[in-house]
């Protein structure tokens, strides 16, 4: 029997769900599967658009694994968009003119921005906020504005404020309504997420009506509202709520509600019963479901009616969302508002630490009907869970949103849920399917969990969830939650460490006789070692340690792929002498290495057999240079601008300050890799935001950012402390090193290790300013220790013949290593390619 | 003190590399035996020499690899990619297809020996 064409109109993230699921269920055994796609690119996670400014590329934010429609023999029309249906031929028409043939045809069209018609509305400048078009149009033009002002205060408003601010722009929201996010949270709830947002810089304006857009010379010059009140600015984005996008189904005739939105029924089946409708697009029993969930369920739904057994039929869904704005959490789930009859309230308002938290019970007091969460939505999950599975309440309902008290626990935990509860509602994964799942496997971590039940792969917002299961899982099953360095140590790094300290362990085989087993290896060695060098700063080539280090830090240089070496003296600050550079420039020619400047900063010069590092350093140390530490998980090199003392923007001097701070903290090892940059005004030339501490200089001092990385996912420093003076500056940065030294994992960075903190920023606060945990004075003196028994590790090993006697090629011979050669490009020396080898290889033994 | 894989294969000459000291316990260094370059470590276990070769980078390096055990066996990781081989047989953990040459070597005398046919 011929295959019949399935035909999905609109491949935005409802309907690749839609194709997904039909793929799941086996339906291309019957159907060809067609789909047209008006963007330039196939779904994309609309959901988290704004990421798109936080440095994910649109191949981050594609739903769609690369070759998965080619793999399943999906036909797409990509950017091209269908514009008609002929219902009576089954036939879908497209913008370029194809003709398809469907059997059955499902419309995933979405929606659009509304743009309220103000007059001015079109002018340059105005923008809405949808697609990564629209975003790349917005980023565009914002380079040449100073003010931005978002219309709309909802969900999608606030994202694209924030994207804004990202931008460096001034900005302001504008909510026609007298409150933010009015269909989720109420009055109170309402003001404290308006304080918490205008804490964050973005002014909130309420109760505003938009009654013109002036421009001048074409272009937005300012707002005029209703109660005869002005606000100039540059650019406006509307984001003022959704239409559905139902023009092709209107023009072939299908039933569409009078407020828009394509009538479908239970079955998601339109007017006509070949024809479905699903997600943004879709009208059920009168409403439009402007959340991703509902969209999903829909999809789902679709494809078992049309490829599966059609079991499952949709009665409308839960509007429970919990969000993160700005990093101000807002949630509400169920009857948020209290219309049940009888239903009663139970608030709580904390303006002080800007939360506010509402559960509604009914009339009897023994269940959960609904609430409102903001500024702390940590309990959603419970609360949703106990809300939907009618788990009787505690006898005090407030104990659940009062916050923790010490050693009085009253949270219903995801053990009493049943195993029907829905834990994942983006992909519909239940208790019982998700325990089963590590059951069956043997899973014990979260990665793989999330990938046998797509748990946790939607909007994120039940990973905590998920995890709990998992632990609670595995200590079920007898299974230890662990975080072991290796076979060789029962420990994880942080309980190394304090043992190391507690019990003043000094040697890798000291702690290997107390705390481990085996003989240790690549990966506990270069651990302890660091923690060794953390804890008492000794040498690291001294006989006790010298075997445990990697190869960079065992010959104090950074290896290549070659098995040479490359050479970074420190240039603190990124400041040198020009007598110093033409050292280095002398050294480089006379041992023929290949010279590159690095990014931070710096003079990296490579090719360097291990025979002549102790040559080479021997003429650097003579030029008044010292070890650099780019080879150790150690602080690298501390970036500057050069600040007051030339810029005509500098407010201090930041290249001082760069190089007092890398002198301070040379040296300093680390569980990874530390870097720092210092601008000396908020143009933030030496871009302290991407680095593990940062620091901008202010007209008051200075501003403190930490936890921030480039590399491979970059990541930007948050905002520790700011206006502090030089001598707290550092105070509090010696905290923050030695904390995050004690806590964190092997070769995780700053950022990373923040992203895991219990608590995060508000705990690193108080750890790093309030000193909540009591242990300031402590990592101070640790750091002390540190600053005091610096040494140049490459003048302490000149001076050492026992440390030297290592840097040769050969035990036997003084013979470098004849397998390394060179070839010449752009006038300096570097290793051949693999073919370039084999010709110079041919060469040399003719 | 032989390590007990390579007893089998023949040796007509036994060629001096270096003093044992010269090798820190738990580490290696390389020879150059006649015109090949072998890596010799020395653990608490006994003494090994395999190829300094290594076949994943293509550098002559596996002697400054980090030295160590798995579930007892002793190894040793490559400095470049981190592979990890087996002191005893020459044995790549990470890829069985991957074998390098292990060579006879002794400890006569206080002097690190590696033996040829």
């Amino acid at each position: 029997m011929a295959k019949k064409n399935l035909v999905v109109v609109g491949n935005g993230m409802v309907g690749h769900k839609f194709l997904q699921k039909s793929i799941e269920i086996g339906a291309t055994q019957d159907w060809n599967l067609i789909t047209f796609c008006e963007e330039p690119r196939l779904a994309y996670d609309r959901v988290n658009l704004s990421g798109y400014f936080s440095g994910q590329s649109a191949a981050d934010l594609s739903l769609v694994e690369p070759g998965f429609y080619d793999q399943h023999g999906v036909k797409v029309y990509l950017g091209d968009k269908a514009t008609k249906i002929d219902r009576a031929a089954k036939k879908v028409i497209s913008a370029q003119g194809a003709e398809v043939e469907f059997d059955r045809l499902v419309i995933a069209t979405g929606s659009y921005p509304f743009v309220p018609p103000i007059a001015g509305k079109d002018t340059e400048g105005t923008f809405v906020y949808r697609t990564i078009e629209d975003l790349e149009a917005m980023s565009a033009y914002a380079e040449q504005a100073k003010v931005g002002v978002v219309v709309g205060g909802g969900l999608l408003g606030l994202e694209c404020a924030n994207a804004l601010k990202n931008m460096g722009l001034t900005t302001h929201v504008v909510e026609f309504a007298p409150r933010l996010m009015p269909l989720q949270v109420d009055e109170l709830g309402g003001n404290i997420l308006k304080d918490q947002i205008q804490a964050l810089g973005v002014t909130v304006h309420t109760s505003k009506s938009t009654t013109e857009i002036v421009s001048v010379d074409g272009r937005v010059q300012k707002m005029v509202f209703a109660d005869g009140s002005e606000l100039f600015t540059d650019m406006i984005v509307f984001s003022a709520g959704i239409r559905p996008r139902d023009e092709i189904a209107k023009e072939c005739g299908l039933t569409v509600g009078d407020r828009g939105g394509i009538v479908i029924n239970e079955q998601c089946q339109t007017s006509d019963p070949h024809v479905y409708a699903i997600g943004e697009c879709a009208l059920h029993e009168g409403k439009i479901y402007g959340l991703v969930a509902p969209g999903y369920t829909m999809a789902t739904i679709a494809a078992e009616q049309i490829c599966g057994d059609g079991n499952n039929t949709f009665g409308g869904a839960d509007m429970s969302t919990k969000l993160k704005l700005m990093g101000v959490d807002v949630a509400s789930f169920g009857d948020a508002f209290g219309q049940t009859p009888g239903a009663k309230v139970v608030g709580i308002t904390d303006s002080i630490k800007g939360t506010y938290k509402k559960l509604v019970v009914d009339a009897t007091g023994k269940h959960l009907l609904g609430g409102m969460l903001v500024g702390d939505a940590s309990t959603y999950g419970n609360l949703l869970q106990i809300s939907q599975n009618q788990i009787v309440l505690p006898p005090n309902p407030e104990d659940l949103i009062l916050p923790a008290k010490s050693g009085a626990s009253t949270s219903l935990g995801v053990d009493s849920f049943p195993d029907s509860a829905q834990i994942c509602s983006c992909n519909n994964v239940t208790k019982g399917d998700i325990c089963a799942a590590i059951q069956a496997d043997n899973i014990t971590d979260i990665g793989t969990l999330k990938k046998c039940t797509t748990a946790g792969t939607g909007c994120g917002g039940c990973v905590p969830l998920v995890t709990d299961l998992l632990k609670l899982e595995m200590k079920k099953a007898g299974l230890e939650v662990k975080n072991n360095l290796c076979e060789h140590f029962d420990h994880s790094r942080q309980e190394l460490y304090s043992l190391v300290r507690l019990e003043k362990i000094m040697t890798f085989t000291d702690l290997l006789a107390k705390h481990g087993k085996g003989q240790g290896c690549e990966i506990c060695k270069p651990a302890i070692g660091s923690i060794l060098a953390s804890a008492w700063n000794e040498q690291i080539l001294n006989p006790a340690h010298v075997t445990l280090q990697d190869t960079n830090d065992a010959f104090l240089a950074n290896i290549q792929k070659d098995g040479t070496y490359s050479v970074i003296p420190r240039i603190p600050g990124g400041e040198v002498t020009p007598v110093a550079l033409i050292a280095l420039g002398e050294v480089a020619r006379d041992f023929g290495l290949y010279t590159k400047i690095t990014g931070g900063q710096r003079i990296d010069l490579l090719g360097a057999r291990v025979d002549q590092l102790p040559a080479i350093w021997q003429r650097l140390i003579a030029a008044g240079f010292e070890s650099g530490h780019a080879y150790g998980k150690a602080l690298r090199t501390v970036k500057s601008c050069v600040g007051s003392t030339w810029c005509r923007f500098g407010v201090q001097d930041s290249t001082t300050l760069a190089i007092v701070v890398e002198e301070r903290y040379r040296g300093l090892r680390a569980p990874h890799k530390l870097k720092s940059a210092v601008s000396g005004c908020t143009r933030e030339c030496a871009e302290a935001q991407s680095k593990d501490f940062g620091i901008i200089a202010t007209e008051q001092g200075w501003n403190l950012y930490v936890c921030g990385n480039g590399g491979m996912k970059p990541q930007h420093a948050q905002l520790l402390a700011s206006d502090l003076d030089q001598e707290t500056l550092i105070k509090y940065i010696d905290r923050f090193l030695m904390f995050y030294i004690q806590t964190a994992n092997r070769l995780e960075r700053t950022a990373t290790w923040l992203n895991k903190l219990e608590g995060g920023m508000d705990y690193l606060k108080a750890v790093v300013i309030d000193d909540c945990l009591g242990i300031a004075d402590r990592l101070e003196a640790e750091m002390a220790h540190q600053v005091a028994t610096y040494q140049c590790e490459w003048q302490n090993t000149l001076a050492d013949p026992q440390k030297l006697a290592r840097f040769n090629h050969f035990v036997n011979s003084p013979e470098p290593d004849p397998s390394l050669l060179r070839v010449e490009e752009r006038g300096q020396a570097r290793p051949p390619y693999a073919h370039e080898r084999e010709v110079l290889m041919a060469i040399q033994n003719r | 003190m032989v390590s007990a894989s390579v007893e089998s294969q023949t040796v007509n000459q036994w060629i001096t590399v270096c003093q044992l000291e010269q090798i820190l316990l738990n580490s290696g260094v390389c020879a150059l035996v006649v015109d090949k370059q072998i890596a010799v470590f020395r653990t608490a276990a006994g003494i090994y020499a395999i190829d300094n070769y290594d076949p994943f980078s293509k550098a002559y390096v596996l002697s400054r690899g980090l030295v160590g055990d798995r579930n007892g066996i002793p190894k040793v990781a490559s400095p470049i990619y981190k592979q990890n081989f087996n002191l005893q047989t020459g044995e790549c953990f990470d890829d069985p297809t991957v074998q390098l040459s292990v060579y006879p070597v002794r400890v006569a005398d206080g002097q690190v020996q590696v033996g040829i046919a």
